[in-house]
């Protein structure tokens, strides 16, 4: 269990002055100056060394995709741009961030830049956080002041902007490329990899992409040592995470821990247990919609980090929880995510852009038991072909909670089919085309 | 996107211009782009557009940011209908937005859904002489919190039937609801009160002193590194209660450090072990409160069968406890008895159910 002196986000909840003045006295943008003068080098080793994995979802090591960037600055600007268009279900983490402790996301930036050797920012928040927007905006606006952020930065003498920026409603635009193409007004289509960001980002410049809160714990970390931040966690899974926990339990939040906590034990430590207790929980998704579902037997031991929650075929992603208990229905659970790739789908990959509306169809009347039972096999084989098959990860994560469902929870499709068909004699299987 | 979002012409009208008191925030927008990329803020102004026209974009609106921006009108209407915050017909002056994704699908967003029907109409439609109007959105990202709305700019959160039939009433009333939580709480903190960040010391300025060493500074690095290595190794493994990773140098640690008072594998009191299954292993996973990681670790410790369990005696299960820092879990989660009836061939509620689900798995 994490000690509140541990905590990286002390106003997790805004139930202390999130201005410059309250986070100042929290510790945020104590020596920053001191902290740059061992170079941009100094910071991307300490990031290294402390073992952080970026926190938007792949767990690439933040410090190592620091150092992708070129170590001159030519006749291209660097960028660095905040992934802040958080719009994974279940995923409500970095809003709380930019609400709250803005600061501490801003001091970051200038960090993060200076050790890219980038004298640009811009943040991406998603189109619907207006109330986030006005509050950052006003936090950079207190730090432009303060001469934190601006002409010689904290008297650092590197020149640093922050620009707000936003988008208007497409979950699409989280993934990277997108994200860039979003931001250069155009429809957020990923783009083909390579050329990676580092080398041809925004305006084709060299560009780093992070998310909110892996440059928010940044400066933490260069305050308080790579050591401190690699103690909490198990090896290679190292620090504090904010988890979102939503769904049935009793008193949903979000809360920062360490990780590698047992799943069991952050739901029964801060969101008073399960609706029902324990032995009512079903299923959980642990890491945001787009990671496979585990049925209980798995949840009652595993850990929450990269690794066990990828030994049990699924992952840590945003770590935002989602938990059913056993009134779930979670054929229709993971049929509501289906219409969500469907919706979100940017339509440039045909396996993504027809596969996500055919596998929502078939789900659509699996819950109602409206099925063959040749066609679980059917929309498995389907979700397989998505997976891999597209420019951008949006393929994988609508494939993914489809196979999650299957993998544990095939018995209750065909109990559904079964019960479906009883009374019910003129039903063919034959007569139902899977395909519209 | 994949759903088709037609332009409505009729109610467009034939033109449209800024507010006046737009120009300033047009201005500040178009500042933080190089000037030869002013397309980046198309979205930003398409916005400032849809907010200046009603809430939602008719086509002269379009053609206006197209023509400040000088981009291509087909450039702007592509970006205008990729993304869904820009509306392409007429709604009413409070626009509600229900998510129904999972999270909050989960705790009941089909309510709200009921609501916004039987007090606005149809999905689309605008109701309540204008006031109102609504449609279902994907994950606002407000998940710990479901289920909830955005009306106009803000959130409302936690609300449920009564709530969100009475959020709507103030509205049409006229009575500017208040956004945020309609529960006891603190934002996205649990209901009812905090579980952490009780500590005061966090809050009294002394985090705010001046530091007096980089941890890992150049001059320093020797040092600082090496008391780092030493709370890792010692400090971890006990730390994560229920901890029952099959890592081999995790298991081993007990045997290092006799003196921490834990079990070691040479303890008289440590079960009876195999060193090879006899015959084939059982699945304890059937036994509830073991998963496959304990199930991997007990293997490795030679238990294999659940007669083997079934015989621990309660010297036997302390050790079992205290060795894979369980804190009890051997007693609380009755494996003794689950694994005595599973030995003898018989099944218990959770055993038939795991069955199932492993017959029938891919």
């Amino acid at each position: 269990m994490l000690l509140d002196k541990d905590r990286i986000f002390t106003n997790l909840y805004g139930h202390h002055d999130w201005s410059l003045e309250g986070a100042k006295k929290r510790g945020a943008w104590n020596s920053t100056k001191e902290l740059m003068q061992f170079g941009p080098e100094w910071i991307c080793d300490q990031v290294k060394d402390s073992g952080l994995r970026g926190r938007g979802g792949a767990g690439f090591p933040t410090g190592l995709k620091w150092t992708f960037m070129p170590k001159e600055v030519k006749e291209r600007p660097h960028y660095l741009v905040v992934n802040a268009d958080e719009s994974e279900p279940g995923t409500c983490k970095d809003r709380d961030i930019m609400r709250h402790d803005p600061h501490l996301l801003i001091e970051g930036c200038l960090i993060a830049s200076f050790a890219m050797r980038a004298h640009t920012c811009y943040i991406y928040l998603r189109g619907e956080y207006i109330f986030e927007r006005e509050r950052l905006q006003q936090a950079v606006n207190e730090a432009y002041e303060a001469g934190l952020i601006g002409k010689n930065a904290s008297g650092s003498g590197w020149d640093f902007d922050i620009h707000i920026h936003h988008g208007a409603g497409a979950y699409i635009c989280g993934e990277e490329t997108a994200l860039l193409e979003s931001l250069e007004g155009k429809k957020g289509q990923p783009r083909l990899k390579p050329p990676f960001p580092a080398n041809a980002g925004l305006y084709g410049c060299p560009t780093t992409v992070n998310n909110v809160e892996s440059i928010a714990v940044a400066p933490t970390i260069l305050r308080r040592g790579a050591g401190w931040f690699k103690k909490f966690g198990r090896e290679n899974n190292a620090g504090t995470k904010v988890f979102a926990i939503s769904g049935h339990v009793n008193r949903p939040c979000n809360v920062e821990e360490e990780m590698s906590i047992p799943l069991r034990t952050l739901l029964e430590t801060h969101c008073g247990g399960v609706r029902g207790g324990w032995e009512n929980l079903k299923a959980v998704i642990p890491g945001g919609s787009s990671v496979p579902m585990i049925p209980k037997d798995i949840c009652d031991d595993v850990l929450m980090d990269f690794d066990a929650l990828r030994e049990v075929q699924s992952g840590l992603g945003t770590a935002a929880v989602i938990v059913m208990d056993q009134s779930t229905d979670v054929i229709r659970a993971i049929a509501r995510l289906a219409y969500f790739y469907k919706h979100e789908s940017c339509g440039q990959c045909t396996p993504c852009r027809e596969g996500t509306g055919w596998m929502w169809r078939v789900l659509t009347r699996m819950v109602e038991g409206q099925a063959d039972a040749s066609e679980i096999d059917m929309l498995l084989d389907v979700s397989h072909q998505i997976e891999g098959h597209t420019i951008c990860a949006l393929g994988d994560a609508a494939a993914w909670p489809v196979q999650g469902l299957i993998r544990h929870f095939r018995s209750e499709i065909e109990e559904r089919i079964t019960s479906y068909r009883i009374g019910r004699p003129h039903v063919q299987g034959s007569n139902i085309t899977a395909a519209e | 996107m994949s759903n088709i979002r037609r332009f409505d012409m009729d109610a467009g009208g034939s033109s449209f211009s800024f507010k006046q008191e737009t120009e300033a925030k047009i201005a500040f927008w178009l500042s933080k782009y190089p000037n030869e990329r002013k397309r980046s803020a198309v979205i930003p102004m398409l916005w400032l557009a849809q907010k200046d026209n009603g809430g939602w974009l008719s086509e002269p609106a379009m053609r206006e940011v197209a023509d400040r921006l000088e981009m291509a009108y087909i450039r702007v209407y592509e970006v205008a209908t990729f993304y869904t915050m820009f509306r392409m017909q007429p709604v009413g002056e409070f626009h509600v937005q229900v998510c129904g994704t999972t999270p909050c699908m989960l705790r009941g967003s089909d309510d709200l859904i009921k609501v916004c029907k039987s007090k606005i109409g149809d999905k689309g439609s605008v109701g309540a002489n204008g006031k109102l109007s609504w449609e279902e959105v994907e994950c606002l990202g407000a998940c710990v919190n479901a289920p909830m709305a955005q009306i106009n700019d803000y959130y409302f959160e936690d609300l449920d039937e009564t709530s969100m039939a009475k959020l709507l009433d103030d509205f049409v009333a006229g009575k500017d609801p208040q956004p945020g939580t309609r529960i006891d709480r603190q934002t996205s903190a649990p209901e009812g009160g905090m579980t952490t960040l009780l500590d005061e010391s966090l809050y009294d300025g002394s985090l705010a002193r001046q530091l007096t060493s980089i941890p890992g500074a150049p001059s320093s690095v020797v040092e600082s590194a090496e008391p780092d290595v030493a709370v890792k190794e010692t400090a971890s493994s006990p730390k994560l209660e229920n901890n029952a990773s099959a890592d081999k140098t995790e298991t081993e640690v007990p045997k290092k450090t006799e003196n921490a008072g834990k079990p070691t594998l040479e303890d008289t009191d440590r079960p009876l072990f195999l060193d090879k299954p006899e015959g084939e292993a059982d699945d304890l996973k059937q036994v509830s409160g073991i998963g496959p990681k304990i199930e991997a670790t007990l293997n490795e410790l030679g238990v294999f069968h659940f007669s083997q369990i079934a015989d621990w005696s309660k010297a036997n299960i302390e050790w079992v406890n205290g060795y894979l820092s369980f804190k009890g879990r051997v007693e609380r989660e009755n494996w003794i008895p689950q694994a005595r009836l599973l030995s003898v061939g018989g099944e218990t509620e959770f055993s038939r159910r795991q069955s199932k689900v492993s017959e029938k798995g891919e």
